[in-house]
């Protein structure tokens, strides 16, 4: 099942790792946008934006890995500064350029109904401040990096 | 919200809670003026979204080519339904059928914006207006 390893302070990064499986989606969502609501002051509605960001990396990372590779997991890394915050997504899939994905129509193209997919990477642009693609040495990872105010004192988990 | 004057054709579906998250989606199937009227409540992402995708293709080959699709008993909504629902319209075009859209809920109306789909989908603000004329 998956595995959170919680922090000490607001400083520490907090890692959770989950199985590279659909049904695990939520949980990324859920630990993240409970981590950011208990400790930024965040509008509701960049939490929503920041649940829907990470919830698209995950799903993103999870088809990296294809249907067969049930094995593989998913490693989520919360970290915080003084003016942001960086949630990192990282699969061991074989990896994705951004670059090499195909321009969608524009929407009034009838064209534009073959399009069902692809629409996570432009989403995850718009809800989030800084999203960066980076090879790692398992796979890809994904930043999501989004500006706030600093974190209260009197703000605890 | 579901209105009470809707004759289902069928029982509101079970909710489903598979894995432990309470992963629930519940799509529950009306008849209103020639209009059917799929209301989906709870979260529409990459693990619940085949099943909207099935209950759509389900509609479709009955012979359903005009439905509506109500979201307002959605809590979120991610790409992956984005595409089911382009998948449905496509499908529907192909029977001369349309399926249009009930949506007020401004998190969710923010994802159609952001991707431009606000200009593929009518979208309206109640069934009522969905199923008029």
């Amino acid at each position: 099942m998956a595995v959170l390893s919680s922090a000490r302070s607001n400083a520490d990064p907090v890692e959770l790792e989950i199985p590279a499986r659909a049904e695990f989606v939520a949980l990324a969502r859920l630990v993240v946008s409970s981590l950011a609501s208990a400790r930024r002051q965040i509008p509701d509605d960049r939490i929503d934006d920041l649940k829907l960001a990470v919830s698209e990396a995950c799903t993103s990372a999870i088809e990296a890995h294809g249907a067969g590779e049930v094995q593989e997991r998913v490693l989520l890394r919360w970290s915080e500064g003084d003016d942001r915050l960086e949630v990192s997504v990282e699969d061991s899939g074989s990896g994705l350029d951004p670059a090499q994905l195909p321009d969608h129509p524009p929407v009034t193209d009838p064209q534009r109904l073959n399009f069902e997919r692809g629409l996570g990477i432009p989403l995850m642009r718009s809800l989030v401040d800084e999203v960066d693609f980076t090879p790692s040495s398992r796979g890809t990872q994904v930043s999501l990096v989004m500006y706030c105010a600093p974190a209260g004192d009197d703000l605890e988990v | 919200m579901a209105d009470a004057r809707l004759a289902p054709t069928e029982g509101p579906l079970a909710k489903h809670r598979e894995g432990c998250f309470n992963m629930d989606l519940s799509l529950d199937v009306a008849e209103r003026n020639d209009y059917t009227v799929l209301a989906v409540h709870g979260e529409v992402d990459v693990y619940t979204a085949p099943r909207l995708r099935e209950r759509l293709v389900e509609l479709v080959s009955q012979g359903k080519h005009q439905i509506v699709v109500d979201l307002e008993g959605v809590d979120f909504l991610d790409s992956t339904g984005l595409g089911v629902l382009v998948g449905g319209l496509k499908r529907l075009r192909s029977h001369d059928g349309d399926l249009t859209l009930v949506c007020t809920q401004p998190r969710i109306l923010k994802v159609f914006e952001i991707t431009g789909l606000t200009k593929v989908f009518a979208i309206h603000e109640s069934v009522e207006a969905a199923t008029a004329g």
